[in-house]
């Protein structure tokens, strides 16, 4: 798995002398770490060279904030510097053009045009404007029956002509037809290409013409490597894209393309798809992907992950126990058990906003975690079920039975009641407020 | 060869024809193994990956007393042959009914891909079944059922939403009882982290043997060729809930190289079977490691 780069960065700063200011020895070790860091996270080389140099120029000689240590600080000026080059949360552009606005979607095979085409009416949609969509992949086997299924899901009216007609006719007729229904923003879904493919593009160079678009957004996998230079270049040579929608972030990549996509293109990106379901679309928001891509913690994701775990059903009955203070260390135990199924411990925990720091200052590694949440797991598997239930009834002779059935001390046993109990607080104050549906993640059972 | 040769010659310049010119005849300096690095990586490769490639490279030129790049790119080319390997024969034949199971995140191109194979296996004069495994995604259904008028093969579906475990479950009877000899399943796209989608997988891979005791007896697992370090994430947790036997790479006829490959074989033993280099029926061929290693050192 990616060690974060907070991590890797504070562990090349205990090795280097530790003066005020950062030396430009310090920062020329420091920049292989954030260099293989952003490689890890598919940024592409020369977008990643350039980072680097610009980095660079930035902490040597920068002040060392006192509370800072040195890794840290380059942390926050790589940090800063993402953000920057990430941009803007983007915001659909519709000055300029006439009704109905266009809006095209182009991009690779297989990159989610037609899920993304939906999710965009739907948001559309709750903005006040109504959408219209045209089916203009006529080469996917059974494309156009995907969009018409989604309209029909959605409530959102189309246009198509099956595969018989080119897609340039199919876009020129169709833009009649959204004009006709009195449609405020018509999406047109082409065919995946490769931005190599010389007839292929042409053809997007001819439906441009005809539609006159007010956007021309580029959907891209999240998942994409190295070539996501190559893929922004083509199309925005070729076509001129007016912004990025970024898809499947809602796996675990780290999503360096973004990067690569806005520096070799310069628009910004609109849009992120999370999910396979029409509501898992998101405006995007910079400072997310920059920790995202940096392993800095991205609670969100645990909390995607912590949802993915769950079927909506036990979420909602554990919710229940929840806000009517039911929930039993017995809950609590098997919450645990599905937390360390949602992938290894060191994993989940680099999702955890200052976990990791936390981790590195009290020098824990992964073992030792998964050791102490194993013990956890031990002391309430030596309880009884009444115990379990109701841990007022834990007198010292019980406590001492429990410690020897799982091989550790009273006072282990007390901690993890006291934590418990730390624990149902918190959950009381959340019970007040929105509750994020991470049931059962215990407060400093880590720390 | 034919089409892996047409089909690959992009790759074939922009990758190795760099090293090529890169490298030329002339002398071993720091800049070549710079250059050999920046290569590896621009592939996909993955950056740890390609610092041991160099090292390796490195230290068996001083090694072997290397004196100009043309022994360096020779040198390259046996490690990186060495990194891959020939795929083993799949394993469907020499009983009444194969099953195998197509797997991979979403887009990635597995319904293309079980389009191609069943032309391919055809071809061979294999009698080929489909199962519309993936009931979830839109009109999913109706494009393997266009995949299987392309190609002559029947396809067993069911209704959209349906599970799909009942779906593959009545597949593999309707296979068996019509004597088919194989029978493809392709199964709805899902990202490797959901825990809930991959738990179905696994459901699914379970029902595959209630008719056959044995089946699947090929776990494929489709990679995007155009994904970057993910793709051995992808493979390492396919790996776990289902058993993957091999790796189909598509989209290669694009501008990406697929260097990701590399470390999927060396971490996870997962050898390539078939790489796709179009969106034909013909468009899949399959993995020959030296061949694909030379044909990307031709320069033309
Ligand atoms: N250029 C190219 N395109 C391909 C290749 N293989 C698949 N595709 C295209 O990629 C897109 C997605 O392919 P599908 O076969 O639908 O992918 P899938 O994995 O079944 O997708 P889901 O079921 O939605 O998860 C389609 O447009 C295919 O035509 C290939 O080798 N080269
Ligand atoms: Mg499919």
């Amino acid at each position: 798995m990616f060690e974060s780069l907070s991590q890797r960065l504070q562990a090349t700063f205990d090795r280097l002398s530790n003066g005020g200011k950062l030396t430009e020895n310090d920062v020329n070790t420091a920049m292989r770490d954030v260099r293989m860091a952003l490689l890890e996270a598919d940024v592409a080389l020369p977008v990643v060279k350039d980072f680097v140099n610009r980095i660079k120029e930035r902490a040597i000689g920068a002040d060392i904030t006192k509370s800072l240590k040195p890794g840290q600080q380059v942390v926050k000026i790589v940090h800063e510097e993402l953000i920057t080059t990430l941009g803007e949360p983007g915001r659909l552009n519709f000055s300029g053009s006439t009704k109905p606005y266009v809006i095209m979607l182009i991009g690779l095979q297989g990159s989610g045009k037609t899920t993304t085409a939906a999710k965009l009416a739907v948001y559309l949609r709750r903005e006040g404007r109504q959408p219209f969509m045209i089916a203009a992949d006529t080469y996917r086997p059974a494309a156009v029956d995907q969009l018409i299924t989604l309209s029909k899901q959605i409530g959102v009216p189309y246009y198509e002509e099956g595969t018989r007609a080119s897609p340039p006719d199919i876009v020129s007729r169709g833009l009649k037809a959204a004009k006709d229904a009195n449609a405020a923003v018509c999406i047109i879904d082409t065919a995946g290409r490769l931005q190599i493919d010389d007839r292929l593009m042409e053809e997007l160079e001819e439906i441009k013409r005809r539609a006159n678009p007010a956007e021309i957004l580029l959907v891209a996998d999240a998942m994409t490597g190295q070539e996501a230079v190559n893929i922004a270049q083509g199309f925005n040579q070729r076509v001129g894209i007016t912004g990025l929608i970024l898809t499947k972030i809602d796996g675990d990549a780290r999503g360096g393309a973004a990067i690569s996509m806005r520096a070799v293109t310069n628009v910004p990106i609109k849009f992120l798809g999370t999910g396979e379901k029409i509501d898992g679309f998101e405006v995007f928001h910079p400072d997310r992907l920059a920790d995202r891509i940096l392993g800095m913690g991205d609670i969100m994701t645990l909390i995607e992950k912590a949802e993915a775990a769950y079927d909506e059903a036990e979420a909602e009955k554990l919710q229940k126990k929840l806000m009517e203070n039911q929930f039993t260390l017995q809950d609590f135990l098997e919450q645990l058990q599905k937390i360390r199924r949602m992938g290894p411990i060191s994993q989940i925990m680099n999702m955890i906003p200052g976990m990791s720091q936390l981790q590195m200052q009290n020098q824990m590694d992964q073992e030792t975690v998964e050791k102490r949440i194993k013990r956890v797991e031990a002391i309430i598997n030596s309880m009884t079920r009444t115990e379990r239930n109701n841990p007022k009834i834990l007198n010292a002779s019980r406590k001492k039975r429990i410690a020897s059935g799982s091989g550790v001390e009273v006072r282990d046993v007390n901690d993890l009641l006291k934590q418990f109990r730390q624990m149902q607080d918190m959950m009381g104050q959340i019970r007040k407020g929105r509750f994020p549906k991470i049931p059962g993640l215990p407060p400093n059972l880590f720390g | 060869m034919g089409i892996f040769r047409s089909g690959m010659s992009k790759t074939r310049q922009s990758f190795f024809g760099r090293i090529a010119t890169l490298l030329g005849g002339s002398k071993i300096d720091d800049e070549t193994w710079e250059d050999i690095e920046t290569v590896l990586i621009q592939a996909d490769v993955g950056v740890n990956t390609s610092q041991k490639i160099v090292e390796e490279l490195r230290s068996r030129a001083g090694r072997e007393g290397m004196r100009n790049t043309d022994q360096v790119q020779k040198a390259l080319r046996e490690v990186l042959m060495g990194m891959l390997k020939t795929p083993p024969v799949m394993n469907i034949s020499g009983r009444d009914l194969s099953i195998i199971l197509v797997v991979g995140v979403n887009g990635s191109g597995k319904t293309t891909s079980i389009g191609k194979l069943a032309y391919r296996l055809n071809l061979a004069g294999r009698k080929v079944m489909l199962a519309a495994g993936d009931t979830f995604r839109a009109a999913a259904i109706e494009q393997i059922q266009k995949w299987g008028e392309r190609v002559n093969a029947p396809v067993v579906a069911g209704k959209a939403g349906s599970d799909p475990a009942a779906v593959v479950y009545d597949a593999t009877a309707a296979a068996k009882a019509r004597d088919y000899e194989i029978l493809l399943v392709d199964t709805a796209g899902r990202l490797h982290t959901n825990f809930n989608l991959m738990g179905e997988l696994a459901k699914i891979k379970a029902v595959c043997s209630r008719v056959i005791p044995d089946a699947p007896h090929e776990v494929l697992l489709v990679l995007d060729g155009t994904t970057g370090q993910n793709a051995l994430e992808q493979a390492k947790r396919f790996q776990e809930v289902v058993d993957v036997t091999g790796v189909i790479v598509t989209k290669l006829d694009g501008s990406a190289k697929g260097g990701m490959v590399f470390s999927v074989f060396n971490d996870l033993k997962l050898p390539v079977q078939y790489v796709g280099l179009g969106e034909g029926m013909d468009n899949l061929v399959l993995f020959n490691p030296e061949n694909f290693v030379l044909s990307l050192f031709d320069e033309n």
